[in-house]
Parts: structure tokens; sequence; C-alpha cells
């Protein structure tokens, strides 16, 4: 049988590729390597080897130009030793390849910066939306209910509905360019996840269950192809019963519901990219 | 030429930090302003084209979505006057620095040391014309001048086009670096002034003790061989004073301290308190544990190492960052965070990050009267350690799970902010080599990892060793930056796994000087080139670069064979790494500059030279007395008034800020219940994602009752510790304590007329600590001390209350048997546990009643210790459905908690409570007696339970409803209490919601 291969990218101020690594294992990966940005720029590791990209939360270069500014812009400038392209030319040609991409948090926006979301029209490279500072103007660390678009073409959250995880950011309220790109956005049903009322099914703009003020209460995009996804909410923060705020008082399974959208990829890449 | 990149919000993008500064103004200031808006600066001082420079501010420096950029022109229009606040030169600017790498990037060269990008953020105010109120926003407000510069300029004065005009604050230097001789055959009047001076921070007697060494001849004949003369040079000066002071070399802890108890009469010697108590404590109780003993490394590295579990073991370490956080919260707070972080990382061989833990005392930030000068209001210095701590934590990835905010008036003389970081470390590293052991050999290179040095940082050894006065120095002031520190550890742990060094330690206190110093003793000496130093800036002297406490620097023995793999690595992986050296046999300090020594002392002066202090102490108890209180007939409004007391009430407007659930580990969270609003009483970690095993960490700290005697302030820290610990599921028998001693200068001087008491408070709490940890057969396995916590200035002195942070850490085998505090449903039995006394002395009920009182509460090791094995007991069956400790507040406080954390009532009769004795309705609502604990049992459980308490302190008091209401009663079922629990938590919740 063939491997399902996993890179959990590193380095700079990422923070969180060890729980995200843990959970594509637990999905069923067959190869997760944690790679530093600085093996794939010396030429070592090869993105190409690779099925399923992961760009985990965290803060790299501290978001001093702005949340992942700095990275967006090394990964556009920095030159892959022994190769013309950038990064994220090799990035954009895993996506042509229809392989997989998730961005969490930090690595979220740095998708949306580097215009890998929401890519409208198969626009990669070209940002179109931004992550900016949450409306209260302070980082938060809160739970949030997340209501998913069923008509989405994204491949992580098939056959999901309700989803509960944590928020843990200071830039996290999305804006589009203009009011038609948010309007193409929800007519092609790309903003998957949005922030809930406590029923998980109403979108709501109401502080704190709307933690950001984010437009359309949106928390999470993808593309068209539905095979590049964001979010800024962190399912590897919920993979275990133990991890929910309540699990001491709540009947829980033990399996978390960050370990679904996983499972989605991993069941997505054996059946339709090995 | 500099040019100027100014980025702004495109029109109707809503300015969240325009908005948030507007409304912090209102709330510091009281300036009410009709709006704020913001603009970040880029002033480019580099070699590049103009096409150069629009690429960077149309790709790394602005977002095409929400910003406009102007490249060498002006973007602020509609205000009335504007602020700009840039950094001094020299001052990290951690933004400076991602900007350049960005252009870097983009360029594709390095910049030169000349070039540069400096950073500041553009204010822009509406309603605002007034200049003597701007002055007043920038100087109370918006900026810190001892690191930041600020333009005012008003509209009439703008130049709409070109805006401001570039300024660079550069380091310009033409000192040329030099070594100067000291002559110290001088009188003893001089060497008091050499040593004040040069921020030396050494007394007469060690200046005393250098100036015999100088004299020897054998140190004049040894000091030939290589070209020194027969007086100390600066650098070697300086090495002293860093390695000989307080902050370093613990002098108080380690005095001789002559003792006497007045009230029986008996007279001591203590040979010093740190090994007497505190390494006597651990020395005692290993020796009973015997196999059973967790401790694999104490005292002697970084930090303390106990066991996990067969493969891995926990590093935990507190330090305090108290006189950098006076001076400058924000940058005092996150290096204070950021610097402890590498105590754990710098330990053994290296170890991982698990979470970080966080203290603070400060006064009321509603403080309304005057200060006193150069202190920072409290709520500014709350405002600004939150915010470092928060980018310290939330930018390393570290969680940050557990901590607390005290309060007291005394806090406005010095506030105190510990920060504490665990780690975990597997047993053994790759080639078999214990993780926890680690010993620089002969010929190891001296290799320096991270940060570049500066002036930054410069006598904050010698500075923390002084009270805070005028000229304390402003290069003590620095500001970390996680993401160097953060690409170093990366680096440094693959460096680990692959065999590459024999030991590793931190860059803190006293910089090389110290570092190097201290690995040099595992072989007996070193030679190191200061030349070799990468430096932020030219024209450091070499003492400067030995002693600059510059941050994000470890340093690292490297095998020789090595060296080349690991310096390639570092490159690779963005990291600065640099060959200083080597580790010898000399038995000589011995340190050179462009192939010239600058320093040459012996081994063995440099670190057992410094004399021992002598301190007299003497325990007169304070005369103290009950207060009389007129009994009321109902308490609700007094639950109330307590529960919205800056010591009790909800910290959620803190907690939020702090990322506490990075790296998927959180079990128990700080914030807890149906709301997840609670507040919890210790963390459950699970630092291995594919195992139930967990750390648990929790604290205690009573300042207020040094006030009575700190003997029992030691005692109720330790025992609140250790209750916070077992009420979420901590194992009693896996356990291990950290003591961080604050105290006030209780060396008796002319300035300390009262040393010899506060001395006796030192001995005090230190015999505590060495009772209860010994009954409770709890080692300690690190700590600190900070013992110059005064304000002194013209008149004014404040000291502050003797304050001992007792931290505890240790293992719960499932995390899935741990407790949190919250009421889980109607019909739960409420039990407490432990007896109540007439112990109000030091109470917050007493606090608000503005009295002190005498009856401190006491803790007995044998009954407690016997309980707390109980509750675990109890939780490994799961047969508690929550736990929550009493602590400020007693009883009612913890009962209303536990009720309206899990949203269901609970009906209680407090005259059912386990007392020795009458008490009345007071005592047993408020009374903070130890060692008792609030538990809901599911009423099937309830037998259980009872059963295993049988023979203690235990009594079914009431149980868990459904009306969301808290009902009290009291003797005769008279009503005590009654409120909604929407008033209680709100009382609760509104104190500090809007901070």
């Amino acid at each position: 049988m063939k491997q399902v291969k996993v890179l959990v990218l590193s380095g700079n101020g990422i923070n969180c590729e060890r729980e995200m690594a843990f959970a594509c294992e637990a999905a069923g990966a067959d190869q997760v390597d944690i790679v530093h940005v600085a093996e794939i720029l010396s030429g070592r590791v090869k993105l190409a080897d690779y099925h399923f990209l992961n760009l985990p939360g965290g803060f790299c270069d501290g978001d001093d130009l702005g949340s992942a500014k700095a990275q967006a812009n090394r990964l556009r400038h920095a030159p892959i030793s022994g190769s013309e392209q950038s990064l994220a030319d090799q990035i954009k040609a895993f996506i042509a390849d229809g392989k997989l991409v998730l961005g969490i948090c930090n690595g979220f926006q740095m998708m949306v910066k580097l215009g890998l979301l929401p890519a409208i029209g198969g626009t990669y490279g070209q940002q179109s939306m931004s992550l900016t500072f949450n409306d209260g103007g302070r980082f938060e660390d809160r739970w949030t209910y997340l209501a998913v678009d069923r008509d989405s073409p994204c491949v992580f959250t098939k056959g999901l509905e309700r989803l509960y995880f944590p928020v843990r950011h200071g830039e996290g309220k999305l804006v589009a360019q203009d009011s038609a790109t948010l309007q193409m956005l929800e007519d092609k049903h790309l903003s998957v996840l949005k922030y809930a009322e406590d029923d998980g099914v109403t979108p709501t703009m109401e502080y704190p269950l709307n933690p950001n003020g984010s437009q359309n209460a949106i928390a999470g995009l993808c593309d068209e192809t539905g095979r590049c996804f964001g979010l800024m909410p962190h399912p590897e923060a919920y993979l275990h019963r133990t991890h929910h705020p309540r699990w001491t008082r709540e009947e829980l399974p033990d399996e978390g519901m960050g370990l679904w959208l996983f499972q989605n990829a991993i069941q997505t890449i054996r059946e339709e990219i090995l | 030429m500099a040019v100027r990149i100014v980025v702004g919000l495109k029109p109707g993008m809503r300015d969240a930090r325009g908005e948030r500064v507007k409304r912090e103004l209102k709330h510091h200031l009281g300036i009410e302003l009709e709006k704020v808006q913001t603009l970040d600066v880029y002033t480019v001082d580099a070699d590049l084209t103009e096409a150069q420079l629009e690429a960077a501010a149309a790709g790394p420096f602005s977002d095409p979505v929400i910003q406009d950029y102007r490249v060498g022109g002006a973007l602020a229009s509609d205000f009335d006057l504007l602020i700009e606040v840039g950094f001094r030169p020299g001052v990290t600017d951690n933004v400076g620095r991602t900007a350049r790498e960005a252009i870097e990037y983009q360029i594709g060269r390095s910049f030169t040391l000349d070039e540069g990008v400096y950073t500041s953020v553009q204010y822009l105010f509406s309603g605002l014309d007034d200049l003597g109120q701007a002055e007043h926003i920038a100087r109370d407000f918006l900026a810190n001048g001892l690191i930041q510069r600020w333009t005012i300029v008003a509209r009439k004065n703008f130049d709409p086009v070109k805006g401001l005009e570039a300024t660079v604050p550069k380091v310009f230097s033409d000192i040329q670096p030099e070594v100067q001789e000291i002559d110290l055959e001088v009188s003893e009047d001089r060497l008091m002034e050499i040593s004040r001076e040069g921020m030396l921070a050494l007394n007469l007697e060690e200046m005393q003790a250098i100036q015999a060494f100088i004299k020897d001849t054998a140190t004049v004949e040894a000091r030939k061989t290589v070209g020194l003369g027969d007086k100390l040079t600066d650098a070697e000066l300086e090495v002293l004073a860093q390695t000989w002071s307080e902050h370093c070399k613990h002098k108080i802890f380690s005095a001789k301290i002559q003792y006497t108890d007045e009230t029986t009469g008996d007279k001591e010697e203590i040979d010093s308190i740190f090994k007497t108590y505190i390494v006597g404590a651990t020395k005692d109780i290993r020796k009973a544990m015997g196999d059973d003993d967790i401790c694999l490394s104490v005292f002697k590295d970084n930090a303390g190492v106990i066991e996990f579990n067969d493969e891995w073991s926990i590093v935990f370490k507190v330090e305090t960052h108290n006189s950098p956080s006076a001076l400058d919260p924000y940058g005092g707070a996150l290096t204070g965070i950021v610097g402890v972080n590498r105590d754990p990382f710098g330990t053994g061989m290296g170890a991982r990050l698990m979470f970080n833990t966080d203290v603070f005392c400060f006064a009321s930030p509603f403080y309304d009267k005057p200060l006193p000068p150069r202190l920072l209001h409290p709520r500014r210095i709350f405002e600004g350690v939150v915010e470092g701590v928060e980018h310290g934590g939330n930018k390393s990835g570290v969680p940050t799970v557990n901590g607390s905010i005290y309060f007291d008036e005394r806090f406005a003389g010095k506030p105190l902010v510990y920060c504490g970081t665990a780690a975990i470390m597997p047993k053994k590293i790759a080639d078999g080599r214990d993780c926890h052991e680690k010993q620089a050999l002969v010929g190891d290179r001296i290799v320096m990892v991270g940060g570049r040095i500066g002036k930054d940082g410069i006598h904050g050894a010698t500075f923390s060793s002084e009270e805070l006065h005028e000229d304390s120095p402003v290069t003590a002031v620095q500001i970390g930056d996680p993401i160097t520190q953060k690409r170093m550890f990366d680096f440094l742990t693959i460096a680990r796994d692959r065999g590459w060094y024999n030991a590793i330690t931190d860059n803190g206190a006293g910089g090389l000087s110290s570092s190097v110093g201290e690995m040099g003793e595992d072989t007996n000496g070193f030679e190191m080139h200061l030349d070799r130093c990468p430096l932020k800036y030219a024209g450091l002297h070499p003492w400067e670069i030995l002693i600059s406490e510059a941050q994000e620097r470890m340093t690292v023995a490297v095998k020789p064979d090595c060296l080349e793999q690991f310096l390639a690595l570092a490159t690779e992986m963005g990291v600065e790494a640099s060959d200083l050296g080597q580790f010898t046999d000399s038995g000589y300090y011995h340190c050179l500059y462009e192939g010239k020594t600058v320093a040459y002392l012996p081994m063995a002066f440099v670190h057992e030279g410094v004399p021992q202090m002598q301190i007299p102490a003497v325990w007169q108890p304070p005369q103290l007395s009950e207060p009389k209180l007129p009994a009321q007939s109902d308490y609700t409004d007094a639950v109330k008034e307590l529960l919205g007391r800056l010591n009790i009430c909800s910290k959620e407007s803190v907690v939020r800020r702090y990322d506490h659930e990075v790296q998927a580990g959180s079990v128990v969270k700080p914030l807890t219940g149906v709301a997840n609003d609670g507040p919890s009483d210790a963390a459950v970690f699970r630092p291995l994602l594919d195992s139930m095993e967990g750390v648990v960490v929790s604290h205690g700290m009573n300042p207020r009752l040094s006030d009575i005697d700190a003997y029992h302030m030691m005692a109720n820290a330790f025992d609140e510790g250790m209750r916070n610990y077992v009420a979420v599921g901590g194992n009693v028998d896996h356990v291990a304590g950290l003591d961080n001693f604050c105290w006030c200068d209780p060396v008796l001087s002319e300035k300390t007329p009262d040393g010899p008491y506060k001395a006796a408070q030192l001995v005090r709490a230190n015999k505590a600590l060495y009772q209860y940890c010994v009954d409770f057969g709890v080692p300690l396995i690190s700590g600190k001390d900070s013992m110059k916590n005064d304000y002194m200035i013209g008149d004014t002195k404040i000291s502050i209350p003797p304050t001992v942070l007792f931290s505890v850490i240790g293992k719960i085998d499932d995390v899935q048997t741990a407790c949190t505090m919250d009421a889980k449903r109607p019909g739960d039995k409420v039990y407490l546990l432990g007896n109540t006394y007439d112990e109000l002395g030091g109470s917050e009920y007493y606090a608000l009643k503005g009295e002190l009182g005498a009856n401190v509460p006491k803790v007995d090791s044998t009954s407690a210790l016997l309980r707390y094995r109980t509750v675990n007991k109890a939780q490994s069956q799961s047969l508690i459905a929550s736990c929550h400790d009493l602590s400020d507040g007693g009883l009612a406080v913890a009962i209303a908690e536990t009720a309206f954390a899990g949203g269901f009532g609970i009906d209680a009769d407090v005259s059912k409570i386990p007392s020795e004795g009458k008490l009345s309705c007071v005592q047993r609502l408020f009374s903070e007696s130890a060692s008792r604990l609030l538990i809901t049992v599911k009423a099937e459980n309830a037998p259980a339970f009872e059963a295993l308490f049988a023979g203690q302190p235990c009594a079914c008091i009431g149980q868990v409803v459904t009306e969301e209401k808290l009902t009290l009663i009291g003797e005769g079922g008279k009503q005590l209490v009654s409120a909604s629990l929407d008033e209680l938590k709100e009382a609760w919740q509104a104190t500090l919601r809007e901070m």
C-alpha cells in the first residue's frame, strides 16, 4: 500500500508543530515529518515528496510586521538551494498537483497573505483578503462554537456540522478587499466555518461568541478545490476529551472533534491522491 | 540617507489599536479624546534604490487589503496633534530587526553593520491641542522615557506632504575600547567610593578582600606571566562584583546569622540559612525517601530536576524580575519570562519547555494617592507587566497555565514579578548520557549562541542587589526577543540530540562573566577572547562585553571535533554562534582582548573569595490584638464585598491574554466550570500527547501574614501550595517544592535600622520552610531570592512585606482522575474537610474591615498530610465531583465560587462545619484556617467518601441545588447569606473586568 506522507512546517516562531504532527499521526498518516523551514531552503527536504502540507500556528517572526507577514515574505523571496523557485512557488505547484494544505491560526494568516486563500478563480498568489487586529484590540484565548457550511467543497469538513475549538489570537478578524469578494465567498461556499452561537448553527457577530469581529463571522476559508483550507481556531487543540474545557462535567467521547478534520484529510489522500 | 516609510489603515478600516489607546487613556489618565488613530513608521537607513524601498513598503511592510503606505512622505491627516514614539539608541527594536530581515530577503544581501531599520509609532489625536497634556500622555502613558523618545507636533506645524524628518536612533560611538587599571591601595572611604561609582554593590569587607588579594606578591608574580601589572583591571573588578553580587552569590542566604528569640531568650548562630534549612530539608527528605527519592538534580544547576517516569524528567525554575519591572514593566516582565525560559532550557544537557507560571504582586491599580518620584503608577505597572508576560509566553509558544496577582499598597515601592518555567527532558540523551547531568571538558570550545552583545543590561546583577534609588541605571533595562530565542532553542535541541556538546548554560545575570565562569569550574579554568564576541554596535570596552546581560544567549561547551558542524548548522538555521575560546585546567579565569590579557584571576578566588557576611537577627513579635467587630444579622453584603476584593476577584481579563493551551497539554485550565470562567486551584498538564500521565503545578503565597509572624506566612504559603496541588489531583507522594524569597533588605545598616527584625523574619520563615517540607516529605529542588526590595529616594522608604512564593510541582498518574472546583450537578452533597479555628488574623475579612488581627492561621502537618493523602485516594476512586481549596475569604468565598462556577446553587449549614470549640458566625464564614477543602460528592458515592474520611475532621454541610442561589444558614437555622449566583458572580467579575 502506498504511504500517506505529511510535512509539518516548523521554525522562526511556529509553535504548534508537535500537536499538529500528533494529530496527523493519530488520524492515520503513515509518515509525518516536522521539517524546519531551513531544511527546505537548503534543498535537503523536498516538498514535492509529500501529500499533505501542514502550516501550524505560532508567532512567526513575532508577527512583527503584522501577523505572518514576515514569514510570507520569506517564503516568497528566500531562495531554495539548487532551485530557481521560492518555497511559495513550490507550494503553488503542490496545490496545482491537487495535494492538501492546512493552515491553522498563524499558518492560516500566512496562507491568506500569500494569496493561497481564498484564491477565487484559481488566482493563487493574489491576496484578496486579510486578517487584522481583533475588534477588542487584544490577544484572547477562548473556546468558540463553529458552524460548518455543509455545502462547502472543503474536504476537511466533509460530513461535519458543529465544532468547538479554542481561538488563541490577536489578529483574527477576517476582512475582504471588497464586498464582491465577500459575496463570492458565500456564493461558492468557501467560508467554511463561522463563529456561532452555542447551538453551533447560527453565525453571530456578538462578542465574545465571535471573538474578533470577523466579517460575516468567518472563522475559516477554503479554496474552490476544497483542498486548501485555513482557519483561526485550533482543531489540533482538541484531540482528546481532556482538552475540552468542561471534560470534568460533560459526557464526551475520548476522541476530540479536532481529529475529525485530520481524519478527513488523510482519507481524501488515500482515496483520491495516492 | 534614511527614508521614512509610513503605513496606515485604509479609510473605513477599524483601528483597534487606536481605539484601545483611546479607551486606556480614559482609564489611566482620565483623559477623554474624540479619536485616536495610529500609523506605523519604518525608518530605513540603508543603501537601497527607490524601487527597493517601494518594494519593501508594498511588500512586507504593508497589507494591500487593509493598509496604505507612503515612502518618504506624510500619511497623517485629520488630526489635531500627533505624538510619535520610537526607541532610544541601542534599545532592542524587535520589529526593526524583522523589518531588516524582510528587506534582506527581498534584495538578496545582508545589511552592513551600519545599515538598519528603526521603527516608531505615530499616534494621531483628535480633540487634543494642549501641548502640556500631550507631553503628559507621551510621558505617562504612551512611552517610557528610559527606553523611548517622542516627538509632539501640532497640526499647524506638520508638513502634510513631507511629514516628519527622518531621525535615526543609531548608536554612534567613537570610543576606542580600552582597559583601565584601578588602584585599590587607597583608604576605606575611597574603596567604598569606587564600589558606589562603579555600581559594583560591593561592601567594605569585600572591597578589602579584593585589596588584600591584589597586594599578595604571589598574585603579582602570576600576573606578570601574562603581562598584567600589580593593579586590578576594570574587567577583573567587574568580574568579582558580578560573581560576588547578592544576585549571583546569595550572600544573605549564605551569611552567618546571630539569631535571638526575645520571647524565649534563646540565642543561636546559623551558618547559612540556605545550607541549614533549604539544602538541609532536601537532604533529610531524600534520605528518608530512600529508593522512592524522586530528585535527580537539585540546587546545582539552573533549575531543579525530578523524575516524571522511567523515560522522562521534569525540570522547574521560578525567577523574579522585580527591579527591571519597576523601571520598565513591559521590558522587565518580557525579559523575565524569556529569561526564565533559558533556565530549564540550560539545565543538564537541555530540556523542552512545557509551560510558564507567573505571579505578580502590585499595589492597587486604582491607587489614587501621590506617588513618590521615579515610581510608575501601579496601573501602568500592571498593564506593562501583563503585556510583557503575554508577549514573552505567547510568542515563545509556551502556555501560561498557572498564576495569580496579589495586591498590597507596599508593592508600589517595588512590584514583584515572579516568572516560572517547567520543562521536560529525556532521562538519557541519544549517546546514553544522563540528560540532567553535564560537564565541560578540558579542550571544549566556549561557544556563545544567540543574540549579540550591546550595552544593555550592564550592571543588572549588581542593580538588583540594591534598592531602587535615584541613580539606578537605565542600561539595566532591556527588552527580550522571543523570536531570536526560539530560533536558538530550535537549533540547540538538534545540537543536543546529535551529541555535539558537553555542557550548556544560560547567559543571565552577569552575562559571560558568570556563565563561562561557572562552566569553567568543571575544568578549573578557561581562556576566552572577548574580541571574538559579536557586537550590536562598535565601541564596547572589554569589561562591558564580559558583563553585558544582552538577552537570548546561551553558552555551550562544544566538543572540539564537532565545532565545524555546530557552527554550520547554526548559520543555516539563522542563529549566530561564535567560538570564543576554550575550557582549560589552568586554574585561571583568563580573558583576552585582541591577544592581550584583560583578566587573570584564580578560579578559587573568584568563586570562593567572598567573605561571609555576619547578620544580626532579633525576633520580637509585634504587639497585636484581635479587633472587636459588632456581630451582624446578615453577611450577604460582606460576601459580595469580599468577592470583589482585588485579592479574590476574577483575573479573567488577564488570564485570557495568555495562551494557556498551546502544545495541547492543558487538562485543568486556569478557568473552568459551566461557562469556562471559574477559578481553578491549580493546573494539570499532559506533556506527552500519547500518554495520560500529567504534571500538576500550583503555588501558595500570603505576604500579609508576615505582619504577624513570617513563620506562619511561610507555613501557610507552603500549605496553600500543597492544598491547591491536591485539590486538582496532584499526588502528594510524588511532589517537589520551589521557594522564591522576596524580602526587604534585612541587613542592619544606617539605611535599615530595623534590619535585625527583618532578618529574624527571614530566619523564622526558613525555620517554617524546613519544618513543613520535612513533615510533608516535600523536597525543595531549586529557588531564588531577591533581598533588596525597597524603594528609597529622599526621606521616602517603602519596603515590601516579606513574601515567599511557594511553588509546587509534581505528578498525577492519570489525568482523567483530575478534579475541577465547579459544582457538577444538583443533589451532590457538599463536604468540608479540616477544622476551622478562630483564625482571622491577616484575613481578607479583617482587611476589608481595616484590621490586621493577631490570630494567625497555623498549619498542623500531621492532620493535613493525612487529609491530603485521603483526598488522593478518593480522587483515584473517582469519588469526588468537585474540590476547591479554602483560602482568601474562607468558607464563604470558596462555597460561592464553587456554586457560580458550576452554575448550580448550594444550600449549606455552616454550624455543621468541623471545628474545635465554639465559633462565631464570622469565624465560621471567613476564618482562613489552613488545610481545608470544600468537596462535592455524588449522592451515591457519599457512603464510600465518608468511610474514607472516618476519624478525620470531615462534615457534610449541605447540598448542591438547582435553584441558582447560595443560601448559608447558621445555628438554629438562622439565615446568614442569601444571594443569587448572578449577583455573586457579578461582584466577583466586575472589579478587574476592564483591565
